[in-house]
């Protein structure tokens, strides 16, 4: 049984704020849009919230941009009564693919999706693969945490300081009691303000890079006043819960002895650093007691449907592989259009703008001259707030240095630093992918998305970073999702299921 | 500005490794260059089969059963760093009918020594307990065996350094250099060669970005891509590529536990067509995933995934092992196997480009065949007679030759092959 073909003009994969403005921005300007989203509804990672089954109407508390969520709803609700959007929720794309030009260059593409397994499970409606066909196509795929490995960090109790937030946002209630969060970057504040309004007791946000690295990028910052205010808010909600904050600091180790036991964090050690990551002697700490740990990196862009089209791509800023776009948000590829967190990590208020555009340049139209300039400043300042962000938090150069060759950094196939090391060093294994070869790093269940940049940079040796082609063959997924290979079988409309088979009995 | 070697290997997958292993152990002095990093073409993009059960009788199944010895004997010290596994294949058949054929096949394998026992359906079943209920017996072969394919190709090339080689990662070839040619200034042509005038002279090593290289001996091991490296010698070897999809599943506990395959696979193997075709081959590795092959199309060097490929895939195995079907496949990779027009390697030294080597067109067997490969080519590079005659894998025997000499292998059926080929 092939999976039914739903066809429109316009196609979007993700439904957070790149996704909706561009489905938004698409029907608006008269398109019909298919928007494909995993999640159960609409929101994606940063407007998550509880399922609109048990709170209808969500007050938005512990979010941002919450009233930019609340238009962009109302406009999608309209379009989908007006008919001009279908939504697939629940679904994941497995594979995304440009149609053979039968006439022209503008053959259109296919996406081939697969029920979410959490969505199958309970929700019914959602379950049942689907076939997308449109003439263009938007990618607003977004980004995960970036991790980097510590020893100690497969304990359970870590986790990624995107996924605490998450979890409390599609909950209502807190993966544990008391939190460190570490790693770099603004997203750790609003990670800890969110623990600590729930109830937590957050003992520290550890932030490796210091605030004197903000000083030659003051300007940039400057020209977004709105993320002052978040900032100030982010400093009561400090000063409220007696949350510290300690800069050039990081987490050394995840410590799994104690009341939990030895196979469950109970604490952390910390080390004070230099600018370039290197722990300063005698500085060590350690926080007892800590259930939970959250660490954050900034985040990596999902590219692996960007990639299977073979766009151009670029190092970012913050040394993410992402899609290069040209002012309409197209990619290389003619009719693929990228926004959000795919063209380079930049926050939501960016994701929308760029949305926008994606939307209105998929579907042939134009917005009005003026407001295109307006918004085309707006997006200029959040892009260069956004690299200042980078500059002043990066990936601290040293930080293979806090390995010891037993630390896991590949959780899923168990892969070790010194595994890895050794494969470099003796068999010349360079870029992630001929690691991934010969020490199987990035090759389980989550197929490298968790440890696919640590790998490419371990790769790349100590002190140096990942180039764009390694980063391109830690990202490249030939699935992009798990699939069933019963519904691979079932493509093919002759199939017959060989466990039904059974009962009619001998066939040859 | 490069020392000269007595050989010069160039591809760093697992047959150029393994010729540079031997004959660097054979105390030649050994120079690999590849392209880009050691196993990062179709040594990758395989299954790492040691197979004796799908050979044609003849060339191919005699060089499969040397290779085997020298897997076990001049290699087996180093097993573990290639998780060498003799798991043993079955081959599977579901119909009276490819259960006639097989029990034909067994007869006439037995009578040239190959380890194969008949399997009953109970026999079957207890070998393999998730096989499908349609199954009604198979064939076991004791001697069928898998590698992790990379490792092989990795550690061959790490053990010949330790025996002298050097290797140089990221430097292609780009152009051959020839005795009495102008950029060849220091040849250190050693043999008389004939018939070399019509493309230049002997060869003498090879130009690459990082300067001139010159051996008394360069080998083409470059796999898929030997037919254009020596069309850079103007010799033509007709190394053409077939596009095979392998699935991989979820890790999950053992399921799978030899190499399971079905009886018409053996057909597809040995057949030219240029259509799509698949028969299942199911196995399980130590990581817990399934491998599922195997697809083999026509389609030049187009990396476009075939979702066709994929749902037949699924197709046939589920058939195989009905359990599948409520697996997830978590990753796909597809690979070019480097196959001639008579399906039989090219190994040997090609007489009409004096000092040009060759040792590529394995097809889907060169993983199994590269140990053998890499000895025998070894043995004749330091002038001894081959343990096994090379003959049969000869270059020459796709003609062209200077008009002056006969091809002493040349047909017709095959030379008309070789055009339809050459027009797919």
């Amino acid at each position: 049984m092939t999976p039914p073909i739903v066809s429109a003009d316009i196609a979007v994969v993700g439904a957070g704020p790149a996704g909706l403005a561009a489905a938004v921005a698409a029907a608006e300007s008269g398109a019909t849009v298919v928007l494909v989203d995993a999640g159960a509804q609409p929101g994606g990672q940063f407007w998550r919230h509880r399922p609109e089954t048990v709170v209808p109407v969500p007050d938005g508390q512990g979010h941002h941009g919450w009233k930019s969520y609340l238009d962009l709803r109302a406009r999608f609700d309209a379009a989908r009564h007006q008919g001009l959007i279908t939504y697939l929720p629940g679904l994941q794309v497995w594979m995304a693919q440009q149609n053979q030009p039968a006439q022209g260059d503008d053959a259109g593409f296919t996406l081939r999706t697969t029920p979410t397994v959490a969505e199958a499970a309970s929700d019914r409606s959602a379950a049942g693969a689907r076939t997308v066909v449109a003439r263009r196509l938007v990618l607003c795929t977004g980004g995960y945490d970036r991790q980097l490995p510590v020893p100690g960090w497969d304990l359970p109790g870590v986790m990624a300081a995107g996924g605490i937030q998450a979890f409390i946002k599609a909950n209502g209630i807190l993966p544990g009691k008391r939190f460190v969060i570490a790693g770099t970057g603004p997203f750790l504040l609003p990670v800890a303000a969110n623990i600590a309004e729930a109830g937590g007791k957050v003992l520290a946000v550890l932030e490796s890079s210091s605030p004197t690295t903000w000083l030659p990028h003051l300007r940039a910052a400057a020209g977004v006043p709105e993320k002052a205010l978040e900032g100030a808010e982010y400093a009561a909600v400090f000063a409220r819960h007696r949350i510290p904050y300690r800069t050039r600091s990081i987490v050394t180790e995840v410590l799994g002895s104690g009341s939990l036991g030895a196979d469950h964090a109970s604490g952390v050690r910390t080390a004070k650093v230099d600018a370039d990551g290197s722990v300063r002697p005698g500085t060590e700490r350690v926080y007892e007691d800590v259930d939970v740990v959250g660490f954050g990196w900034g985040f990596t862009p999902q590219m692996e449907l960007p990639l299977s089209f073979g766009v151009e791509t670029r190092l970012d800023t913050d040394g993410s592989l992402v899609g290069v776009v040209d002012e309409r948000q197209q990619s290389s590829v003619p009719g693929l259009y990228l926004a959000g967190e795919v063209t380079g990590v930049g926050g939501a208020t960016l994701a929308v703008l760029e949305g926008l555009a994606a939307g209105t340049a998929a579907a042939g139209g134009s917005a009005l001259p003026q407001k295109t300039a307006a918004s085309e400043k707006t997006t200029a300042r959040h892009r260069r707030f956004a690299e200042a962000m980078h500059r002043a938090h990066p990936v601290p150069p040293a930080w293979q240095d806090w390995l010891t060759p037993e630390t896991t950094v590949c959780r899923c196939e168990e892969v070790t630093a010194g595994e890895i090391t050794e494969a470099r060093e003796s068999l010349g294994a360079r870029d992630a992918r001929s690691l991934k070869s010969f020490t199987r790093a990035g090759m389980g269940w989550c197929q490298g998305r968790v440890c696919g940049f640590a790998s490419a940079c371990l790769g790349a040796g100590p002190g140096a970073s990942p180039t764009a082609e390694s980063l391109s063959s830690a990202a490249k997924r030939p699935l992009a999702a798990p699939v069933g290979i019963g519904e691979l079988a079932a493509l093919d409309a002759d199939y017959e299921d060989p466990t039904n088979s059974l009962l009619k009995g001998d066939r040859a | 500005m490069n020392q000269g070697s007595d050989v010069l290997v160039i591809g760093a997958g697992v047959i150029g490794a393994a010729t540079a292993y031997f004959a660097a152990r054979q105390g030649l002095s050994v120079t690999v260059i590849d392209k880009g990093l050691p196993a990062s073409g179709t040594s990758s993009a395989c299954e790492g089969n040691i197979l004796v059960s799908d050979k044609e009788l003849g060339p191919e199944l005699e060089l499969t059963r040397y290779s085997l010895g020298v897997w076990h004997q001049d290699l087996g010290e180093h097993k573990k760093l290639w998780e060498f596994e003799s798991k043993g294949g079955i081959i599977v058949a579901s119909r009276e009918s490819s259960l006639a054929s097989l029990n034909r096949v067994m007869a006439v394998q037995t009578g040239y020594g190959v380890a194969v026992e008949e399997l009953d359906q109970d026999a079957l079943r207890e070998a393999e307990p998730h096989i499908s209920r349609e199954a009604l017996g198979g064939a076991s072969y004791s001697e069928d065996c898998q590698v992790q394919p990379m490792l092989v190709a990795a550690h061959l090339v790490r053990l010949a350094t330790e025996a002298g080689a050097r290797f140089l990662a990221d430097t292609p070839v780009t152009g051959f250099l020839r005795s009495g040619s102008s950029s060849s200034g220091s040849s250190r042509s050693g043999s008389s060669s004939s018939g070399s005038a019509a493309n230049g002279g002997r060869v003498t090593g090879v130009k690459t970005p990082r300067g001139d290289f010159f051996a008394d001996a360069v080998v083409n091991c470059t796999g898929t891509w030997a037919g254009e490296l020596a069309a850079l010698a103007g010799v033509s070897v007709p190394v053409l590529p077939r596009r095979g999809f392998v699935m991989v599943t979820e890790p999950l506990p053992p399921m799978v536990h030899h190499k399971v395959y079905a009886a018409e696979y053996i057909d597809n193997v040995g057949s030219s067509d240029a259509g799509l075709q698949g028969s299942p081959v199911v196995e399980g590795t130590p990581s817990g995933t399934i491998l599922i092959g195997s697809t083999r199309e026509r389609v030049g060097f187009d990396r476009t995934v075939s979702t066709d490929a994929l749902s037949l895939l699924a197709r046939n195995s589920t058939a195989l092992f009905p359990f599948l079907k409520h697996v997830k496949a978590i990753r796909h990779y597809h690979g070019f196997r480097p196959y001639c027009p008579d399906h039989l390697p090219v190994i040997g030294h090609d007489e009409r480009a004096p000092g040009l080597w060759h040792a590529a067109g394995h097809e889907g067997a060169g993983i199994g065949l590269s140990a053998g490969t890499g000895k025998l080519l070894a043995q004749a590079l330091l002038g001894q007679t081959p343990d096994l005659d090379l003959s049969p894998f000869a270059p020459a025997r796709f003609g062209e030759l200077p008009a002056s000499e006969p091809a002493h292998h040349s047909t017709s059926p095959q030379s008309a092959e070789h055009r339809e080929e050459a027009t797919a």
